[in-house]
């Protein structure tokens, strides 16, 4: 019992610091533009893509700088010469853009990478069992994935709050005309943000993309969930996204883990059903089968409960 | 022409095109057609009517589509026994219900909230489908038979042609429908509180029951459009309710143009035409079904009826003409880049050694050929560039009124 604890626990914090690493870039350009961007978890996708082919030249290392870098570059271009176009048009058709765009962007990796699966693993320098618990290894790469994501965390945190940059870019998110008047290029430091926030999703798709494996539907796996993650805690808010994709990392983990369901509960109750009841699908459910619905179903009844979040100001 | 005009027309139109497309393949797309301009008008109830932005549309096509098919099964085992003409109302009731049950929390708000509780349901009702195996069939979905039940006037419905005729039938009528609403209080309250909510409360309305309203009869004509489908092709699966399904009726709608009545119906027939003719020619052809989308959204937001009414001012002006030389000027350079572009993105997908594209034999793996689409490319290109200023000064033109007086030094 208690070592399923332990490694759900290390599981679910590994995919929710994961998760954050989209869900902070995400957050930040919601709380700039005031757009949730389909596209994000399409950038993390490119970030795999484009680390793969890299590493076959170079190598992880290289790839771990550079990918993330392009990844940047182009949602920059994006945001210049796409949505600053669109947003012309309103929110409603910047939403519709962004959601186009990860359409593009799948098929176009289709298109240069083919629908299989890459071949693209985790360096051979990390490829060691971190610490052994109960006769079960803890893989060092994974450790790695936590140290990259806390990093980024502090990283982010400490630039936006610390730095005179930061402060330019809060005060550009909240006030865009002042800080304009100051001197300051507000669409410059938009379009900076967008690239920085893609190159942090492009940087999770590097160190994901071996683990979680890299092929063409990897955006769309993550995608929904991190937008749950940044509606659940709190549209724009950069510590509700931490708690949120915690939340859910591990909420999922343990779902996974357990095995309990719906038999257990009623035998707890003490009913049976009989072995052709119509609803049986319903009465043999197991928490490991409902996991993947579990983040939405929390989505659902926040937006019910509590739309603006559970750490959000704003409500749309 | 009158508005009965339009529809009288719209009527024959529907009863004439398979007899003069008769193949299967034809007429195999016209039902489909139907099935996409009612799923695409709902959705536009939502979208462009109501202002409410839908991720999970397919949901009440899906639902609505499952419980026909469990109709039509229950008429095949003889539970129930009703014509199965009327299979696409029980979609449509069912879509409804299933309307009236979520659209009764999550229409409390427009906005990104009601986005993202819609993309939440369709995501759950999606997953759950997968779950719950014994009603919606796992992976294989559940599959029907319409040859049951009583039958309409001697006609059994194993016939392509009759399964069209029901289908264009309901469509008519679901069109005409949803046209009506748009006309009724409750029609133009959803306009109202699309624009201006706040505005449409101190006049006295609620902005949340105005959208329940919009929601649950967009959920009814989304069921029928389930409905059709179910009686066409005898079997839904998880597909039928899926993300991707919401997400090409946003696709259909919006490419159409959210504006205007026809625009979805526009949206629906060119979407459909591309997807099952481009389908047969290439691979790519989501490729440039998103270039499409993705150029519509940033150069035409009121969608391709958008690019068609554009011409009003200059048709009721009758500066048509002005505008005919510049067009064509412009479009054959367009024509060629266009062309060029699709040459090179197929060639580099090619995989035997010669390709043939319109009558011309190209190597990829050679160069001479590249070298022959990137020059032929880059001219037009450069031509069409040329041509724009002067496609630019005639629409102006076309579209000043003739009395405005001119002055000289550039000043209005």
């Amino acid at each position: 019992m208690i070592e399923v604890l332990i490694f759900a626990t290390l599981n679910g914090l590994v995919t929710g610091l994961l998760l954050f690493m989209l869900a902070s870039g995400l957050t930040l350009i919601f709380s700039m533009m005031g757009v949730l961007n389909f596209a994000h978890a399409s950038f993390y996708m490119l970030g795999a893509y484009f680390a793969y082919s890299i590493s076959l030249y170079t190598g992880f290392w290289p790839a771990l700088i550079i990918a993330p870098l392009l990844v940047g570059v182009v949602g920059a271009l994006v945001e210049r010469y796409g949505l600053r176009r669109v947003h012309k048009s309103g929110h409603v058709a910047e939403l519709v853009f962004t959601f186009g765009l990860a359409f593009l962007i799948e098929e176009a990796v289709q298109f240069f990478w083919g629908r299989s699966t890459m071949n693209y693993e985790s360096p051979a320098l990390l490829d060691f069992p971190l610490f052994t618990l109960f006769g079960q290894n803890f893989p060092a790469y994974k450790a790695f994935m936590i140290f990259i994501s806390v990093s980024i965390f502090i990283g982010l945190y400490f630039v936006l709050t610390r730095t005179r940059i930061g402060i330019i870019i809060q005060a550009a998110i909240t006030h865009p005309n002042p800080v304009a008047n100051l001197g300051h290029n507000v669409p410059f430091i938009f379009m900076a943000v967008f690239g920085v926030g893609s190159g942090l999703a492009g940087l999770a798709g590097v160190i994901a993309g071996p683990v979680l494996t890299t092929f063409p539907g990897m955006a769309a796996v993550l995608g929904s969930i991190v937008f749950v993650i940044v509606v659940i805690g709190g549209l724009g808010s950069l510590a509700g996204a931490l708690v949120a994709s915690l939340l859910i990392g591990l909420l999922q983990s343990y779902a996974i883990a357990s095995d309990v369901g719906m038999q257990d509960l009623l035998d707890l109750l003490g009913v049976s059903f009989a072995a052709d009841h119509p609803l049986n699908d319903i009465w043999r459910l197991t928490l490991p089968q409902i996991a993947p619905i579990m983040p939405f179903l929390l989505l659902v009844l926040v937006l019910i409960f509590r739309p603006s979040g559970l750490l959000g100001k704003r409500e749309s | 022409m009158g508005k009965l005009t339009i529809w009288i027309v719209f009527a024959v139109v529907l009863l004439v095109l398979p007899q003069i497309f008769d193949s299967v393949l034809s007429l195999s797309i016209f039902t489909q057609m139907t099935i996409a301009i009612v799923f695409a008008l709902s959705y536009n109830m939502l979208l462009g009517q109501g202002g409410m932005l839908s991720f999970g549309h397919a949901v009440y096509f899906g639902l609505g589509g499952f419980l026909a098919v469990h109709a039509m099964m229950m008429i095949e085992f003889e539970t129930l026994s009703f014509s199965i003409t009327l299979i696409p109302l029980v979609g449509g009731v069912f879509g409804l219900l299933a309307a009236l049950f979520i659209g009764s929390f999550s229409t409390h708000k427009a906005g990104t909230v009601f986005a993202m509780i819609s993309l939440g349901i369709g995501e759950l009702v999606a997953a759950s489908s997968l779950i719950l195996v014994s009603f919606f069939g796992g992976e294989a979905g559940v599959s029907g038979d319409r040859t049951y039940g009583p039958p309409f006037f001697g006609i059994d419905f194993a016939q392509d042609d009759h399964v069209y005729y029901l289908a264009a039938a309901w469509m008519f009528f679901a069109v005409l429908c949803m046209y009506l609403f748009t006309q009724t209080p409750a029609g133009r309250m959803a306009n109202a509180v699309r624009d201006n909510p706040e505005r449409a409360e101190f006049m006295g309305y609620s902005a949340r029951r105005v959208r329940f309203i919009s929601f649950a009869m967009a959920g009814f004509f989304a069921g029928i459009a389930g409905g059709i489908f179910a009686v066409n092709y005898e079997i839904l699966t998880e597909e039928n309710l899926n993300a991707a399904t919401s997400g090409r009726v946003l696709l259909m709608a919006y490419i159409g143009g959210l504006g205007f009545f026809i625009g979805p119906i526009v949206g629906a027939v060119v979407l459909t035409l591309i997807n099952s003719l481009l389908s047969n020619y290439t691979d790519l052809w989501m490729l440039y079904l998103g270039i499409l989308f993705l150029l519509t959204v940033m150069f035409l937001p009121r969608g391709l009826t958008g690019l068609l009414m554009m011409h009003r001012v200059a048709w009721q002006l009758g500066r048509m003409r002005l505008l005919l030389l510049p067009y064509t000027l412009t479009a054959i350079p367009g024509a060629v880049f266009i062309l060029g572009m699709i040459a090179m993105i197929e060639m580099s997908h090619a995989e035997d050694a010669e390709f043939v594209y319109l009558g011309l034999a190209l190597a990829p793996a050679g160069y001479g050929s590249w070298a022959l689409l990137l020059g032929v490319t880059a001219v037009a290109f450069f031509v069409l560039r040329r041509t724009l200023p002067r496609l630019r000064e005639a629409w102006s033109q076309a579209n000043t009124l003739p009395r405005q007086p001119r002055h000289e030094d550039g000043h209005p």
